[in-house]
């Protein structure tokens, strides 16, 4: 049966009395309510669930997070005159909107943006606090703060949309509605507005992250599962004290494509570039209208769109021929 | 153990149908329209092709009445034809039957006429026909370059239906706009103009009614002045959406997708599109609106607004209305306006200004 625990998805749980954690220092308040098992969740990962720490940062973030949802919510429900039944079935449509651009950075009336405003204020501030939590929390076990720094690029990416953007730029109306389909539909117009996104180079070195983390995430995820029967999800222990999984995951990568990160660089491969997704979209973002107008412009000024040859005739601007009615 | 996987199985399936109920099942066929590589490509679904085939056949035309020179004119021998009345008798009477078949086949003359007196204008379907036969007259003449010599006739919009399938009106309010939370922001619902995005569900007025910018994209590679904002890009965008919903035809067929603003990247079919937007304006500006007065309550919108002409009311689906079909050539009495003759009465100024008489 042994062999059949080393898998993600086993017959075989755990079952260990609950584990407290470590002994907290004076002025940590101790963790919330006693741990309890649930076996579907043991089947995924641990059975065992808390207790929780929350703290008053956790608290504060819960309240902060709580008020901004019900704001986007309620104006949703308001959006379909308070009909449940519409209410769910238009959910992905419905959104809160950012003031009309008109309003520049002054403070809208509340309907017109000024909920926007408040819900955007209450999540950025829950976020920051849910910041500051994890990296306490981090730093109360005695961990090095990657988990609270990844969050952060995450961060720069939100604030870089909602809020520093649109300050440059002048205009709450630059920002992004609170929405699903709404929001993908702002991308779009968004892309289209600054003359395509894709020739923004800082938006190709986000997808090269992006990609690359997946394909990372995949390769490392496969190495390990692969080797596990060889103890190999014991990582940090190889990392010490390389064993024969490490070796042959090793060995593997070099006969494969001549190279292998190592047990511990493959982590900072992976979160290198699972930070630098958001942080250089967060740099293209922040460009977009404020420093480049047109990004196929700027591409083709740089020599990095390609010219086609002609399928067409070619085509004039009519608005710019004289006597046609505009 | 069985009964979670019949679960996870059974849930899998729901969810997995769920996710391809919006699709449109294969072969889907693609035609090549532009250089390699460039995704200039155009998409069909035939079975969709397939369905629109018999809703754009044109009518048989009517025979043509022998010319008679020097015959009598409509205008000698009925009263009151203040638009065709230089049409020879028989020309003036095939038209006349041409235009019920085209518009009221099921009710008949009387659904703009009298049946007491024919020359009596008391019905408004009357009042409207003819200003929408000057109407016609007009995209024939003075809008070729969206229309070319094909051209209209009532039959491109009203296909057999007293009103065409394909109009539109101003939406009704946004009941929250003016209460303190849940303002729509004219989107955020599922528009069917915007292909069901959630795009302003309203781009008529402001580009079909009104002449609000259009363009949002920028001619420098660095900002130079454009102050277009993003929530304007998506007004172009809901518009955009409707004509290609419209057509039946990509993005692609105006625009190459890498830089839709730029005109030495479109396609001359582009330059067509333009007009065709200028032409809407025209025609809901000059010849639809000022009817509005006309109308009887029941014909208008939720707004009070009248029936107004958007890119659907004469493409309906296709490429072009009727795959192009040369219907006007059966019609030379509609491809041209009359000529003014200096004291027979003015009917445009005459009609635009009063009201049902």
């Amino acid at each position: 049966m042994a062999t059949e625990y080393l898998n993600l998805f086993t017959r075989v749980q755990v079952d260990a009395p609950s584990y407290p954690g470590i002994a907290l220092e004076r002025g940590n308040k101790e963790r919330e309510g006693p741990p309890i098992h649930v076996h579907l969740f043991g089947r995924l990962g641990d059975a065992q669930v808390g207790p929780v720490y929350l703290g008053w940062f956790g608290l504060a973030s819960a309240i902060c997070f709580l008020i901004a949802i019900e704001i986007i919510g309620l104006n949703m429900w308001a959006s379909v005159n308070w009909d449940p039944i519409q209410f769910v079935r238009q959910l992905p449509w419905l959104a809160l909107e950012p003031p009309p651009p008109g309003y520049g950075l002054s403070i809208p009336p509340l309907n017109e943006g000024g909920w926007w405003l408040m819900a955007g204020f209450f999540l950025t501030l829950s976020i920051l606090l849910w910041w500051v939590r994890m990296y306490r929390r981090a730093r109360a076990l005695g961990m090095g703060t990657h988990i609270a720094w990844a969050f952060a690029a995450a961060i720069w990416l939100y604030l870089v949309l909602g809020l520093i953007r649109p300050v440059l730029m002048g205009s709450w109306g630059e920002a992004v509605p609170f929405g699903l389909f709404p929001h993908l539909d702002w991308t779009a117009a968004f892309s289209i507005r600054y003359g395509n996104l894709f020739y923004n180079p800082f938006h190709m070195l986000s997808i090269a992250f992006l990609y690359g983390a997946t394909l990372l995430f995949a390769m490392h995820g496969a190495t390990i599962l692969a080797v596990s029967r060889f103890g190999g999800e014991r990582e940090i222990e190889q990392i010490t004290d390389r064993g024969t999984a490490s070796e042959r995951a090793a060995l593997f990568w070099r006969w494969t494509m001549g190279f292998n990160a190592s047990m511990e660089s493959i982590h900072r491969w992976a979160w290198w570039f699972a930070v630098l997704c958001p942080l250089t979209g967060g740099i293209g973002i922040l460009l977009t209208g404020t420093v480049v107008d047109n990004w196929y412009l700027w591409a083709v000024k740089h020599g990095v769109a390609p010219m086609y040859p002609a399928a067409f005739p070619a085509v004039a601007d009519p608005a710019l021929l004289q006597g046609v009615a505009q | 153990m069985r009964s979670i996987r019949t679960l996870l199985t059974t849930t899998a399936v729901v969810v997995a149908a769920t996710l391809l109920a919006g699709c449109e099942r294969p072969p889907i066929d693609t035609v090549q329209w532009g250089h390699r590589g460039t995704a200039m490509v155009q998409v069909y679904n035939p079975r969709t092709v397939e369905s629109q085939i018999d809703k754009n056949q044109p009518p048989a035309p009517l025979d043509p009445v022998p010319a008679v020179e020097g015959g009598p004119k409509a205008k000698d021998v009925y009263q009151n034809v203040q638009v065709l009345g230089d049409l020879g008798v028989g020309e003036f009477t095939r038209l006349m039957v041409a235009m019920t078949n085209w518009v009221s086949p099921e009710q008949g003359c009387n659904y703009c006429h009298n049946a007491e007196n024919f020359a009596d204008d008391s019905l408004y379907t009357k009042i409207v026909a003819r200003r929408m036969v000057q109407m016609t007259q007009h995209i024939n003449e003075d809008w070729k370059a969206h229309v070319a010599d094909t051209g209209v006739t009532c039959y491109t919009c009203h296909r057999g239906q007293p009103v065409p399938a394909e109009v539109w009106f101003a939406p009704a309010p946004d009941r929250q706009a003016n209460r303190m939370l849940g303002t729509k922001a004219e989107q955020n619902s599922p528009a069917v103009e915007a292909g069901l995005s959630s795009l302003p569900y309203d781009p008529y007025t402001p580009f079909l009614l009104e002449a609000k910018e259009i363009r949002v994209g920028g001619n420098t590679a660095l900002p130079s002045g454009n102050r277009q904002s993003t929530k304007q890009a998506e007004y172009t965008y809901s518009l955009m959406m409707h004509m290609s919903e419209s057509l039946g035809v990509n993005c692609t067929y105006c625009h190459n997708s890498r830089i839709f603003n730029n005109w030495q990247e479109s396609t001359p079919q582009r330059g067509t599109a333009w007009y065709g937007i200028r032409m809407a304006r025209d025609l809901n500006n000059e010849y639809v609106v000022p009817l509005t007065s006309n109308f009887p309550v029941n014909r208008l919108g939720p707004t009070g607004d009248v029936a107004k002409i958007n890119c659907a009311t004469c493409h309906q689906g296709a490429y072009k209305p009727l795959y192009g079909a040369q219907m006007l050539a059966a019609h030379p009495e509609l491809a041209t306006q009359p000529k003014p003759q200096a004291p027979v009465g003015e009917p445009t100024a005459a009609l635009s200004s009063q009201p049902a008489n």
